[in-house]
Parts: structure tokens; C-alpha cells; sequence
């Protein structure tokens, strides 16, 4: 289908490895792609007359007779409001049984946004979430991981994430997803009537793990198309990032590369900074946010895949389960949304910010009292008090079940505060507690 | 090294950005060179010379690149250009003008001139025909944003020069001829206000460089107080993501007191920089009352840019810095963060195929950086006048763990450190520099211990010394209460703690996003440690350990009211007071 008459045509492989086939051709473009024994390969080396090849599904019954034909181009995608609605795999090419799309071609992976070409991000994105809302408010042109174990419910808050979120069109790069995941996304888009303003590109399980390298270059090339062009508002939600660094190491081992630590390559962080900087906020009001997971290892955010995205994401979100009222709620003390200062108080209402803070600081005291507990000590009244705070605190705010507006999330805080302390005890400006103490 | 006849090459092998190029010809070791691709020139750098095969590092994407492209070898090195018109700019890596560019995307290849040729300078001379001159003397000076830029014998030339005209005062753009001067053989040279210099060279034209003396203030009260930074000093902030590390580095750059702010943003967050687009132009500097964009220079090269330019990007920094220092200017240098830098070195030795060091890093990374930090200082000028670079640096340990190759490299390097601590920053104790493990070195030298002295009072550093001591106790009293309960220990116990809570909440705590708390005066600083102390030292009568953490807290509240209020101002003066009424009541 590719192929073209005049294309030459390679006949003889003289290496070949698990991920990797070398021959010999000349003409042929860094990155460029090819079809080796009708699969997709891509150039990864050349020295002198020399090519490397990387196999995406793997070089398993590759003859070293194979027909090898480049492409004379990188990686493509055809973009156009055709995507809308549709499941794609790592090539752009439809899984969901519909027809091929029609669009204009793109290269993937493309150029980055000139830094004195964005806009601060500067508007906030609801998601009735108050361990986001609250505690950690989103903005447009943010990037942002949630750090999940891998039993955690990450991709159900994922698509009510997606359901909620007020954007124009969303679009889901899955990578390493189970066929059942795969199929819960579609049933949640599907029943909740919003797959008109979803794309879907998806690697699952069953697929070669080598190929999910390609998803966020070709959902974030779809979202650059609808939010440059067409100045739309785009969530982009890669699940799960854990699952792209593991591809990257398969092929970095395959090319022989030097590990650096928990051996992953030493590129990982340029790696995945290329695809979260892709989140922006332009002038004209187009945007691309990006919510991802990135899986932990028993919780270790020591690991260089989440150590890495943390230095590169806008803050982080951590789900946990409250033992002592039986929810999930999005961790307070250990997420945090940087670009939040950016629109708290100022798109939402002016105690925002001390109250956040306030909370979070009694629900910390609160900690420390559990810890005095739990070695057998006798708690002050003070210690009581923060208790019963923090255990009202996650039932009626942090739990992700609930969904309220901001105002109402502020409103029951303050409540909280009278319910369990004195005026002097919650340290918020003298100012608003005068405005919303109730007397 | 200057070549001039161009050495011409070809592309024989791609390994992502490293590039391998057969050549025939002189080529030298970080050379610049372009290779033709047909969509635009590719800049590239040389980093290894086998036989024929020259290995150079590509600032760009070499994506579909091909065998047999023509390379040609520029004979310099990587090079910034020197002239008026910097401040306020925002450059890439490699010094070019990123406003200069068009369209949203960086288009590979687009290399823009820093300087402004168009735009009139109003030149004053300085040095006048007669005058014996060497590289980096003032020949005159013009004015950039409020700052007099200094027209400066090239640093290149070598040897000693006489003067033989300097233009007469008046409107001249940058590339007009400015001055003629007159080798030791009576050759005569033209200069204009533009010259160039190889970034990875450091500028040694001053004539002295002692070691530094004079504090530098920043207006973070944990920084200047517990241990403060001095001009020409060097610092790094190593922390775990999420502590805070660029939170701080912005309120310094805002804050700081120091006539020109560079900022290299060097493989950190785009969108931290859209920040400084933002703020900074709406920002007043409280010293000049001038936007403070207009002392700022930022060199953007963030994480999703080329890999070695990254690398390229603190040298660039570093060279223009060194450029305002010879002018007699106070510069502060930021870069955010070394770590990237570090790896970036990394990626490129990686692709090397060198041997690897601690966790893959290249073996001479801590003679890398040393040496980096290294052209940071103090320095006395041949005209006796003094000019100073402060250099502080973040680190993004791995995993925040600080034993990792880049932060012990770094503490080889820098005299002040600022660890930033994971559980400070998790009970939103900002900035969550820890006060215990931090230091300076600084306050070892006794000539800086003298201007304390003198700037700022006679027992200030006892002062400071009491509070250090404060912290410790409190944090061993803290120890001993988790350990045997609040009712386990003394009252006494529970006064150290709370003493060292309202050191904490007070002095070191501080509220960046806050209009009046985010910069903290010296003088301030002073008047709220005294205070503090004050309140440490008083008895007051306590009937048991609630009570006490009762009325510390309606103190420390009070406290912090005063810290949200301006200096002086009736609000701050009724807190004050309410702080006398709450003490007396408790006095014995």
C-alpha cells in the first residue's frame, strides 16, 4: 500500500538482532521510515553505507532475504476533524472496525513551541475533584502525572478526569493498556455521550511493547493540529507513562547503550520532557493539558521514571487509600500542582489560597497526633480536635466520589474549621476570618 | 583558535545527535561547524578527533539527515556576541534571539542575531587618544536600561594597545566604528561596541580577583540571616522535585540586590519561563524603580530544546555575565538546573562510548564543574573598580538522594549550600531550606564576618548564632517529646520546642506569594530577629505543655500578621502591639 513503483527495493539483511536489522543501503535519512517484511521499521543509525533498522513489532521470522523499502519519510499522521470519535493503534491506523480517515499528513514528533510564543497558562480547569480542585487546581497548558500503584483506580479517575474536565476535545494515548482497560475507557466515553470529542490512540497488551513509543508523538501531534489549528482546549491523558520508559530501555539495551540508574538509558529524562513540554498554552487561546499515570514500583518515587517526570511535570498527584473512612482520596500532603498559584484566589475566591494551606497544615498536626497514637500516647484535646478534623476533612472534601463546586469546597472547610477550632488556631489572614468565620 | 580558511567535511555516520564527519583539513577540538542539510544549516560542535573522523554534537534535531552531506568547519569555537542591547533579551542556548523568530515553532536551523544593528546608542567616551590600554579597559560607555554599558577593549586582543581616537560623544549604532587602537608593532585596530568571545573560555582581564566580602542581599530571611550569600559568592540549592527549588530561585532574581540578573534556564520547564516573560516586565526593581526585565537577561533552553545546546546554554550564561562584570556591574547568575546540564554531558558520552563513571555520568564531571564555578567571583578591575559575579546553581538530585554524583561534585564547588527538605516543603514550611544541615561558607572569613559587623550591627552574628542554637535545641526537644510523650518530658521541653517554632515560623518561614512578605529588607530582617529573640528569652509562667503551645501559637500568629504587613505601617505597629499585650500577660 505504501510501497511505490519506483522505490528501490532491499533484498539482503546482514544483521540481525531481536529489535534490529542492519543492511546495506545508501540515500536513506536519519529517522526515516521503512516496511521490512511488511512491518514497520524506523532508521535509528547509519554509518557510512550502513543502516539500522528498528522493528516496532519485533524481528521474530524476519528472513535475511526480506523486502526492505524506505518510506523517504519520518513517522506521519493525517490529521482532520475525522479523528473525532475514533480508536487508532501506534501506526494512526483505525482499530475500531471503521473506515480509514482523511486529513492532511503531518510528521509526528515535530519542532517545539518558541518559549516567548507561549502564554502563562492562566485558566482553570474543574474537575468537581477537591484533592485536585481544592488542594491542587489545574490549569490549562499544564502537564501532570498521577503517581499511581498499579491497584490503584487511576484510569476510572483518569476518564472522570476526562468526563468532567471542560475541554473541547480530549484525547487518550494508551500505552500497555489490557484489552480491558482498553474496552472500559470505550464503554465510559461511549455511554457518557462524549465520544464525538474523543481520540483515542491505543497500544494494548497485545500489541509489540516497542510500538507504544510512537502513541504520545502521535496523540500530541493531534492535539498540536486541534489546538494550534483549530484553537481548541485539548486534555491529552497518557496511561501509562511507566509502560513507555520500559519500551525505551528494551531498545536502549538493544542498542547497546550504557545504562545510567535503575537502568533506564540515560536520555530518559530529554525523552520524556519531549513529550510533557509538548503541553502549552498559545496567545489565541488554544491549549494542550496533559494528565498522565506514571505506575510506581511499591510506591518508590525514587525510581527514574517518576523521579525524572517530577522534575519535568507541573506538580504531581498522589492517590491514596484512607484507612479511617474507607475512601480513596487524592493525597494532600504529597501532591502538588505548581501552576496553581497562577489562578487560586484570583479565579476562584480570594481565601483559597489560606485555607488550602490552613487545611492542610491541621491535617498534618493531625498526622503527627495519629503517630502519638499509634505509640501509645495520650492525646491532648488540641490532639482530639485535629483528629476529628481530618477524618470530617476526607470524608466531605478529599474522597474522589464527591463532586462539588470550589465555592462549596471553601464553604464546608470553613465549617470544619468552626466545628473543631478556636479563631487563633487555624492561622488565616486576620482579614478573612473576620469575612467568613461565622459568629 | 582562529582559522580562515574553511575546512570542508562530509557526513559519514548519524547516531541520533551525534554526528560523525570525514574531513579533509585542519579541524580543532570544539570547533563550530555547519552541516548543509538541504531543509536548513545544522549547527554543530566538534567533540572527538579520530584520524579523519571528527565526532561533533549537533543543537538540533538531525532528523533526516543524510550520508554525504556537506560539512563546513567555521575555524572558532562556539562564540557569543558582545555588545548593548542584551538586557531584556531572551535567548536560546546558543545566544540566539528567540522574539527574533517567527512562528510559534522553533524552526530548526533558525539562528537569529542577539543584538539590535539598527538601534542609535548614546555613546559617551571614556578613554581618550593617549591613553595605554589593554583587553577589557573602558574605551566608553552607553547607556542600557538604566545601566551604563561599558564599551570594553576586546577581551581576545592580547598585549598592550594605545589609544589612538575614541569618537566623540553621540548617537552611534553598534556596529559603527567607535574607537581606533594602536598595537605595540603600530598596527591599527577598529573597534565597534560588538566583540565576540569563545563561551567556554573564562574571562581573566580584571586584575585582581581577592576573595568576596560583601554580603549579598537577597530578601529571603533564612538565606541572609542563618547564612547569607556574598557578591561574587557561589551556592547551590540541591532539593527533591516538588521543595521548591525554582519557587526560590525566581524570588531571588526578583529580590536579590544586584544590577543585572541572568537567568539559564537550562533544561527546566517551559512554561517556568513563560513565568519570568510575564512577571518580571510588570515587576518593579525595588532599587532603581525600573521594570525588572530591564536588568534581566534569560537564556532559555528548556527541557524539550536540542540536548547540547542545553549544555551550551550555562556557558553562554556564564560568558555574558563575565562581560557585565568587566563593566564594574554586581551580576547574579542562576542557573536552573546544573543536574540537566550534567546530563546532557551524559547523553553525549553515553553516545561516545566512553567509559562510564558513577551512575553513567563522564569521569571528569566533577573537574567539569568545578571549573564552572570556578569563574564566579569577586573582582577588582584595572581602573580599581570592583565587579562581581554571584553564581547560584539548583541540583535536581535523583530520587532526593543527596549522595548522587552531581551534588557531591557540586558541594566540591560551591561555598554555600541551601538543602532544600523534603519534610519542611511537606508541611508547607516554604522556603524549605533545611536550617540545620545548610551552610555558608562565608561566615569562616573573617573579612565577611567584619562587614556583618558593619552593615548590619555589632552582635548581629551572635544574634544569629542564638537562633541557630534555638533550632537545635528545639529540634532535640522535638526528639525527646516524640519519644516519651508530651507529658514524659519537662514543661521546659516544651518551651525549647515552641522557642524554636517561632524561630521557624518567623524568620525562616516566608511567603513568596505574599506582596510584602516575599522580600524581607535587611533592616527588617534584623528588627524581626531581634524581636524574636527577645521573646525566647523571657520567662513566662506556663501551667502545662498545652498551655504553652496555646499561647505560642497566638504568638507566632501575631507574629506572622506583622510579616504580611508593610514595614512600619499602622497595621504593623497595632500587631506589634498586640504581640507587647500578649507577652505581658504572661510575664512573671
Amino acid at each position: 500500500m505504501e510501497t511505490q513503483a519506483f522505490q528501490k527495493v532491499y533484498t539482503k539483511i546482514t544483521n540481525l538482532t531481536k529489535a534490529t536489522v542492519t543492511l546495506t543501503a545508501t540515500d536513506v535519512g536519519n529517522e526515516e521510515m521503512a516496511l521490512v517484511h511488511g512491518r514497520m521499521a524506523q532508521v535509528v543509525k547509519i554509518m557510512k553505507d550502513e543502516v539500522i533498522l528498528q522493528v516496532f513489532e519485533g524481528t521474530e521470522g524476519i528472513p535475511t532475504n526480506a523486502e526492505v523499502v524506505f518510506l523517504g519519510r519520518p513517522p506521519q499522521i493525517k490529521v482532520g476533524e475525522q479523528l473525532a470519535g475514533r480508536f487508532f493503534n501506534a501506526f494512526g491506523d483505525p482499530i475500531d472496525g471503521g473506515p480509514d480517515v482523511d486529513g492532511k499528513v503531518i510528521d509526528t514528533g515535530g519542532p517545539s513551541v518558541n518559549p516567548v510564543r507561549r502564554k502563562q497558562p492562566s485558566d482553570l480547569i474543574a474537575t468537581g475533584i477537591a484533592g485536585i480542585d481544592l488542594n491542587n487546581s489545574l490549569v490549562t497548558g499544564q502537564k501532570i502525572p498521577f503517581f499511581a500503584d498499579p491497584d490503584q483506580p487511576y484510569n476510572q479517575v483518569m476518564a472522570n478526569v476526562a468526563l468532567r474536565a471542560e475541554a473541547d476535545k480530549i484525547i487518550l494515548g494508551g500505552m500497555g493498556l489490557s484489552n480491558d482497560d482498553y474496552l472500559y475507557f470505550k464503554n465510559v466515553f461511549d455511554n457518557a455521550g462524549a465520544l464525538d470529542r474523543i481520540v483515542s490512540f491505543v497500544n494494548t497488551t497485545d500489541d509489540a511493547p516497542v510500538e507504544r513509543l510512537l502513541i504520545p508523538d502521535m496523540a500530541l501531534s493531534a492535539a498540536e493540529y486541534f489546538a494550534e489549528e483549530k484553537q481548541e482546549k485539548v486534555l491529552v491523558l497518557l496511561t501509562d507513562m511507566t509502560l513507555f520508559a520500559d519500551a525505551l530501555s528494551i531498545v536502549s539495551n538493544r542498542m547497546d547503550q550504557i545504562p545510567s540508574k535503575d537502568s533506564m538509558p540515560g536520555s530518559l529524562y530529554s525523552d520524556l520532557a519531549r513529550i510533557y513540554e509538548k503541553a502549552v498554552q498559545f496567545p489565541h487561546g488554544g491549549s494542550i493539558t496533559i494528565i498522565a499515570v506514571t505506575t510506581l514500583n511499591g510506591g518508590d518515587i525514587t525510581h527514574a521514571i517518576p523521579d525524572n517526570t517530577g522534575y519535568i511535570t507541573e506538580g504531581q498527584l498522589f492517590l491514596r487509600m484512607d484507612s479511617d473512612v474507607g475512601k480513596v482520596i487524592v493525597d494532600p500532603f504529597r501532591s502538588l500542582s505548581r501552576l496553581k498559584q497562577l489562578v487560586i484566589g484570583k479565579q476562584t475566591r480570594e481565601d483559597h489560597p489560606q485555607v488550602m494551606n490552613a487545611a492542610i497544615r491541621l491535617y498534618a498536626d493531625a498526622a503527627n497526633a495519629k503517630t502519638k497514637q499509634d505509640n501509645g500516647f495520650d492525646l491532648s484535646d488540641y490532639d482530639e480536635r485535629t483528629l476529628k478534623f481530618a477524618k470530617e476533612y476526607s470524608e466531605q472534601i478529599l474522597a474522589i466520589d464527591i463532586n462539588i463546586d470550589t465555592e462549596k469546597m471553601l464553604d464546608t472547610t470553613w465549617d470544619l474549621f468552626q466545628d473543631n477550632f478556636k479563631r487563633e488556631e487555624v492561622v488565616v489572614r486576620q482579614e478573612f476570618v473576620d469575612k467568613y468565620w461565622k459568629e | 583558535m582562529e582559522r580562515n580558511n574553511k575546512t570542508i567535511g562530509k557526513v559519514a555516520g548519524i547516531i541520533a545527535n551525534l554526528v560523525i564527519v570525514e574531513v579533509d583539513g585542519p579541524v580543532a577540538q570544539n570547533e563550530i561547524c555547519f552541516i548543509q542539510h538541504p531543509e536548513s544549516n545544522l549547527m554543530a560542535e566538534v567533540i572527538k578527533i579520530l584520524g579523519k573522523n571528527v565526532y561533533v554534537q549537533v543543537f538540533e534535531s538531525t532528523r533526516g539527515l543524510k550520508i554525504g552531506t556537506n560539512v563546513e568547519f567555521e575555524g572558532h569555537l562556539l562564540e557569543v556576541t558582545l555588545g548593548p542591547g542584551i538586557l531584556s533579551s531572551t535567548y536560546d542556548g546558543l545566544q540566539n534571539d528567540l522574539n527574533k523568530m517567527e512562528g510559534v515553532f522553533l524552526k530548526r536551523g533558525d539562528y537569529t542575531d542577539p543584538l539590535n544593528r539598527e538601534k542609535k546608542w548614546d555613546f559617551t567616551p571614556i578613554a581618550k587618544a593617549g591613553d595605554a590600554v589593554v583587553a577589557g579597559d573602558w574605551l566608553g560607555e552607553v547607556p542600557e536600561n538604566g545601566m551604563p554599558h561599558r564599551i570594553l577593549v576586546p577581551f581576545k586582543l592580547e598585549g598592550s594597545y594605545t589609544v589612538k581616537s575614541v569618537v566623540a560623544a553621540g548617537e552611534y549604532t553598534v556596529d559603527e566604528e567607535i574607537a581606533v587602537i594602536t598595537d605595540e608593532e603600530g598596527n591599527d585596530i577598529k573597534l565597534t561596541m560588538v566583540q565576540k568571545w569563545p563561551v567556554k573560555k573564562a574571562v581573566k582581564t580584571y586584575k585582581e580577583k581577592p576573595r568576596p566580602f560583601k554580603l549579598l542581599q537577597t530578601g529571603t530571611r533564612t538565606m541572609d540571616t542563618l547564612n547569607p550569600i556574598v557578591e561574587g559568592g557561589t551556592g547551590f540549592i540541591p532539593g527533591p522535585f516538588g521543595t521548591g527549588k525554582t519557587v526560590l530561585q525566581h524570588s531571588i532574581s526578583k529580590f536579590a540586590d544586584a544590577d543585572i540578573v541572568i537567568i539559564a534556564a537550562c533544561g527546566e520547564r517551559a512554561n517556568e519561563v513563560v513565568e519570568i516573560f510575564t512577571e518580571f516586565p510588570e515587576l518593579e526593581d525595588p532599587k532603581t524603580g525600573r521594570k525588572l526585565m530591564e536588568r534581566t537577561t534569560i537564556i532559555a533552553n528548556t527541557s524539550n530544546m536540542p540536548v547540547a545546546a542545553r549544555e551550551a546554554s550555562v556557558y553562554t550564561a556564564m560568558a555574558l555575565g563575565e562581560y557585565y562584570r568587566a563593566m564594574g556591574l554586581k551580576v547574579l547568575l542562576m542557573a536552573d538546573s546544573t543536574s540537566r546540564w550534567a546530563q546532557a554531558l551524559r547523553e553525549m558520552s553515553n553516545r561516545l562510548e566512553e567509559l562510564p563513571g558513577p551512575d553513567a555520568f563522564p569521569m571528569d564531571l566533577t573537574a567539569i564543574i568545578t571549573s564552572f564555578y570556578a569563574r564566579a567571583g569577586f573582582v577588582y578591575l584595572n581602573n580599581g573598580e570592583s565587579g562581581s559575579i554571584t553564581f547560584i546553581g539548583t541540583v535536581s538530585p535523583a530520587g532526593g538522594n543527596l549522595k548522587e554524583p552531581v551534588t557531591e561534585s557540586t558541594r566540591k564547588a560551591a561555598r554555600c549550600f541551601y538543602g532544600l527538605n523534603q519534610t519542611r516543603a511537606d508541611g508547607k514550611r516554604y522556603p524549605a531550606i533545611d536550617p540545620i544541615d545548610s551552610y555558608s561558607k562565608y561566615l569562616e572569613y573573617p573579612e565577611v564576618v567584619e562587614n556583618l559587623k558593619e552593615t548590619i550591627g555589632e552582635n548581629w552574628l551572635d544574634n544569629v548564632n542564638k537562633a541557630k542554637t534555638l533550632l537545635l535545641r528545639g529540634k532535640e526537644a522535638q526528639e525527646q517529646i516524640n519519644i516519651l510523650g508530651d507529658d514524659g518530658v519537662p514543661l521546659e521541653f516544651h518551651e525549647r520546642f515552641w522557642n524554636s517554632e517561632l524561630v521557624d515560623a518567623v524568620i525562616l518561614q516566608q511567603d513568596s506569594f505574599d506582596k510584602v512578605d516575599a522580600n524581607c529588607p535587611l533592616h527588617r530582617q534584623k528588627f524581626m530577629l531581634e524581636k524574636v529573640l527577645d521573646v525566647t528569652e523571657m520567662k513566662f509562667s506556663f501551667d502545662s505543655f498545652e498551655d504553652v503551645n496555646v499561647y505560642f501559637k497566638r504568638i507566632i500568629n501575631t507574629f506572622k500578621q506583622m510579616n504580611y504587613s508593610e514595614w512600619e505601617s499602622d497595621t504593623f505597629k497595632t500587631y506589634s502591639e498586640e504581640l507587647e499585650g500578649i507577652i505581658k500577660e504572661r510575664l512573671n
